[in-house]
């Protein structure tokens, strides 16, 4: 396929060009800055359609693949390599999705710095945009750092009052699991000749121990973005401090980073140690659902709630995973999208409330259904589906990883799913409770009763993630259409993989 | 002397005749027009940069076997005097603006350049001590330039006193070299060594030695005490360079030495580099978090680096890799020397008289005032750290391929979670330029704009096209005897 009419080039790079165009508009004309970058983010979701377009979706392999050299010298073979297949396509389409909706909730919310502000959103883009799409390793690494850079100045710059700690706690838990990455890659480039993803996953041949090894330094840098238990506590931090924009991005897709890494990489570059470790892994997917869920019931403020929620939904993508089977995998990645879609929507939802009372304190609410009739509706559309309610799509996803963690053979015992499954009668614990204080009970407070609802901007930045609620609840077939092919593919490596652990 | 021995050394004449001339020269200067001797300095440079680059692609060696040209020599030849034109551009103004504009400056400069280019073409150890102290005195007196400045005298003092102590070692590690294979010559050592007639204690206590005497002049931590008071006390210009041409001279004759001539000693030496490369990246990381001068900060953060590239010395006995970690280290310096004049143009633009606007509060609101250049510091600061886009990160990539590839992998995870303790510290003045408000002033000094933008845009850029260094580094062979 010609280079320039390669969609994955423009879909990763297109934000770049917006980037340029923003640079040189004044600094003041926040209006003009404001709509390059909406449209220019619109148009990358257009083009992230285009992919979709030309996507064969009963094709295993990587698909529109752009592969040239980059750095062949002197023993390296780095390519700038790109491709998509049916493990990424999902997680494309909702960075390209996200992205525009998070920039239109800004409209009002970013007031100091905006041209900054557009350009570090879309250079964060770019960024996420290459990891779900590289498949050079050392490519990969370095749209993975890249996205900690943008990510750090908008929770620093435009973040709450402990905006500095987070942002650089944020940072340094990230960099702390990459390094050890970047050296696992520099393994496998040295001992296996090549960075190259599917050349490798092809070529297999890595030595069962140290499989063990190279995947626990894979490990370490996509728990902790995941984040998965005990290295969570970086993210009630940046959420809390980060603007809302921020946290709807970093929930719907920086974490997605991390579940994405072990799908694209750990299970299939290191099949053995992925066989082995199973067991674990869905122990401490587990400890996370229960934990957050736990945690999560006790939090006063509402962002801190919708975060360590998060710690709770991505224990069950991890759980999901590591069940190595069909089911288990699919009903991952698409939960993957689910909790993109819900919780961006619930951060989106925290933020409008936000910026009308200036307070997330679940106790100064109450009673706004009264006042707010359409804002309390889609709330509890959201809510519903993050509690995994039957017909909205939090249930399509967690109904298919719950069987497969019950039947999986690598994880060797159904209680992890049984105690998985009592996370979402906790979720809906929590998240009811959530509503409850928000939106029911007299409206006693005074300053309450003059909150506007939602107005035309606020209502289409929500109002797709609600119809992709329905939409994958009621009918998630062409979702698992995407994604069936390629998934199958990845149990069979992990299956040949099995039979040479036992 | 031959055709072919004035030939090899012509970029050092150049050197040493032109700052000669330019001390006669500089005297008839008025004190208004002391903007030529620095043209005139820099024309020198370039000369002696372009004689340099003509000469790539050749290898001989003359004088005896005194002064080796090869593809390793006219790299950091290169480096030298790049280098040189740069500190001229960062100190031009900065001396004027700290009343310090005297001619002398620029021939000490080139004389300290001299100095260093005679080590990258050494040979043997005579010239090596020789090259050592030529570089060495005018540094001396450049750290000094800023007398009456108390820290400035004090600076120089400690140096001038510790450089001495440290040369002191180097030649005693070189007679002890002699008296275990009677010889000097590099070439006369592996020759000696292979025909098994050296005495390998005695020659193992030598090898020590100049590694302690070169250790002090690159800044390896345990002989690294003096770095953050020297770096604080001279002028800021003279730092910069000083912390690119004193580094990479000192590392051009740690390759040249060990690399080249004593790898037989690598037994006894692996360890010992790999305690000192660990100890180099650990302290240096460390301290560097305490200081909040930021010219203390990048004395440590110098320290740091040292010990990266000391890692690619460590499977300095093994001819396989030898090549890669000469490689890796070239590349790593350059890397180094971009980001680090970058950061220090940055710096300069900041400082004010007697010492004021170093410290790291001072940086407090950049982002929204000077976004241009705290947009470059942002640059330089990830390349030191090590993320990419940045040469930075290409570097350290290609420094840890060479550890790895050598079997070090713990000396690899100590290198990787020091430079996350770094980010630490980089980011401190990140967070200090954006997140904090302030209202910082800056000194109107067109060049310090220009080696900042320019060595940002180098910085990323580089790193995306990186392929035109990795052949030029690929080329620069260190000649094996």
């Amino acid at each position: 396929m010609n280079f320039f009419l390669n969609p994955l080039n423009w879909v990763t790079f297109f934000p770049l060009l917006g980037v340029l165009v923003i640079l040189f508009l004044p600094q003041d004309n926040k209006a003009v800055i404001r709509w390059t970058a909406l449209v220019v983010s619109l148009i990358t979701f257009g083009l992230s359609f285009w992919v979709l377009a030309l996507f064969k979706a009963g094709n295993p392999d990587l698909q529109m693949i752009v592969k040239l050299p980059w750095i062949q010298i002197a023993g390296w073979e780095i390519s700038y390599h790109l491709g998509v297949d049916g493990l990424s396509i999902l997680l494309v389409l909702l960075t390209g999705l996200l992205t525009p909706l998070s920039i239109l909730s800004t409209w009002t919310a970013i007031e100091e710095r905006v041209k900054d502000f557009m350009v570090f959103f879309l250079l964060l883009e770019v960024g996420m945009m290459g990891v779900f799409l590289a498949q050079d390793l050392f490519l990969f690494y370095v749209f993975w750092e890249f996205t900690l850079v943008p990510m750090y100045f908008l929770i620093g710059i435009w973040g709450g009052p402990d905006r500095m700690y987070a942002a650089v706690k944020f940072f340094l838990y990230t960099m702390a699991g990459s390094v050890l990455m970047l050296l696992a890659i520099l393994w496998l480039g040295i001992y296996q000749g090549t960075f190259s993803v599917p050349d490798l996953v092809a070529q297999g041949g890595i030595p069962g121990d140290v499989q063990l090894w190279l995947f626990l330094a894979f490990a370490a840098a996509f728990a902790i973005k995941v984040p998965m238990w005990p290295l969570h506590s970086w993210l009630p931090d940046a959420h809390v401090q980060a603007p809302t924009a921020g946290s709807v991005i970093l929930a719907g897709v920086l974490l997605k980073m991390g579940t994405y890494g072990f799908l694209r990489f750990n299970i299939p570059l290191f099949p053995q140690a992925a066989v082995r470790l199973a067991p674990w892994m869905a122990l401490l997917a587990v400890i996370g659902i229960l934990y957050g869920a736990a945690v999560s019931y006790y939090q006063q403020d509402v962002k801190k709630l919708v975060a360590y929620s998060s710690v709770s939904h991505l224990g069950f993508v991890m759980l999901g995973l590591f069940a190595l089977n069909s089911q288990g995998i699919q009903g991952s990645i698409l939960q993957m999208v689910n909790h993109g879609i819900s919780t961006g929507a619930l951060f989106l939802l925290v933020g409008f409330i936000y910026e009308r009372r200036h307070t997330r304190e679940m106790d100064a609410f109450g009673g706004l259904w009264k006042v707010a009739p359409v804002y309390g509706a889609l709330t509890l559309i959201v809510t519903l589906s993050s509690m995994g309610l039957p017909g909205l799509n939090g249930f399509a996803g967690e109904f298919p990883i719950l069987l497969g963690a019950f039947g999986s053979e690598a994880i060797g015992s159904s209680w992890y799913a049984g105690f998985g499954a009592l996370g979402v009668i906790m979720a809906a614990v929590y998240l009811l409770y959530m509503f409850q204080k928000l939106f029911l009970g007299p409206l006693d407070k005074e300053e309450n009763k003059s909150i506007q609802d939602l107005n035309l901007r606020e209502l289409f930045t929500v109002v797709p993630l609600v119809i992709l609620i329905f939409w994958i609840g009621l009918y998630p077939k062409p979702f698992f259409n995407l994604m069936a092919p390629a998934v199958d593919n990845l149990v069979q490596i992990v299956q040949a993989a099995s039979l040479a652990v036992h | 002397m031959t055709a072919n021995e004035f030939y090899s050394i012509l970029p050092l004449l150049i050197l040493v005749g032109w700052a000669a001339l330019l001390l006669l020269v500089d005297v008839f200067i008025t004190h208004r027009w002391k903007g030529w001797t620095a043209i005139l300095a820099v024309l020198g440079l370039g000369t002696a940069l372009l004689v340099t680059v003509f000469q790539m692609g050749s290898e001989f060696s003359s004088f005896n076997g005194m002064i080796v040209v090869d593809g390793f020599a006219h790299f950091l030849l290169i480096l030298f005097t790049g280098s040189g034109i740069v500190a001229i551009a960062l100190a031009h103004h900065y001396l004027d603006r700290m009343g310090l504009d005297r001619g002398e400056f620029y021939p000490l400069l080139m004389f300290s350049i001299s100095g260093m280019s005679l080590m990258a073409l050494a040979s043997d150890l005579i010239v090596i001590f020789l090259a050592l102290e030529l570089l060495s005195i005018p540094l001396y007196i450049l750290t000094g330039f800023a007398r009456p400045d108390l820290d400035s005298e004090e600076a120089a003092l400690k140096y001038f006193l510790l450089g001495a102590f440290a040369g002191g070692f180097v030649v005693y590690g070189i007679a002890l070299i002699f008296g275990a294979t009677g010889t000097t010559s590099l070439a006369g050592v592996v020759g000696t060594i292979s025909a098994g007639s050296a005495d390998l204690g005695l020659l193992a206590v030598g090898a020590g030695l100049v590694l302690i005497g070169l250790g002090f002049k690159v800044a390896l931590v345990p002989f690294h005490m003096w770095t953050p008071d020297v770096y604080q006390g001279a002028p800021s210009p003279v730092t910069a360079f000083m912390a690119v041409g004193a580094k990479a001279a000192g590392f051009a004759a740690l390759l040249r030495v060990y690399l080249a001539a004593l790898p037989d000693l690598s037994p006894e030496l692996t360890p010992v580099f790999w305690i000192l490369a660990a100890l180099t990246m650990s302290v240096g990381n460390l301290a560097a978090i305490a200081q909040s001068n930021i010219k203390r900060m990048l004395a440590y953060s110098s320290i740091a680096h040292a010990g990266y590239i000391m890692m690619a010395l460590v499977s300095f006995g093994d001819q396989a890799a030898a090549g890669d970690a000469v490689a890796a280290s070239l590349f790593y310096l350059l890397a180094y020397a971009l980001t680090n004049f970058g950061a220090w143009s940055v710096v300069i633009a900041l400082e004010k008289k007697a010492g004021q606007g170093l410290d790291l509060e001072d940086y407090y609101g950049m982002g929204k005032k000077h976004p241009l250049l705290a947009a470059s510091m942002v640059v330089f600061m990830l390349s030191f750290i090590g993320v990419p886009p940045t040469l930075g990160f290409v570097g350290k990539f290609f420094l840890f391929r060479t550890v790895l590839q050598g079997g070090f992998i713990w000396l690899a995870v100590i290198g990787v979670l020091t430079s996350l303790i770094s980010a630490y510290y980089y980011l401190r003045v990140v967070v200090n330029m954006y997140m904090h408000e302030g209202d910082p002033e800056l000194a109107t000094d067109g060049w310090l704009r220009l080696i900042s933008a320019s060595a940002a845009l180098g910085t990323v850029l580089l790193s995306i096209f990186s392929v035109p260094l990795f052949r030029w580094v690929a080329l620069s062979v260190l000649k094996f005897f």
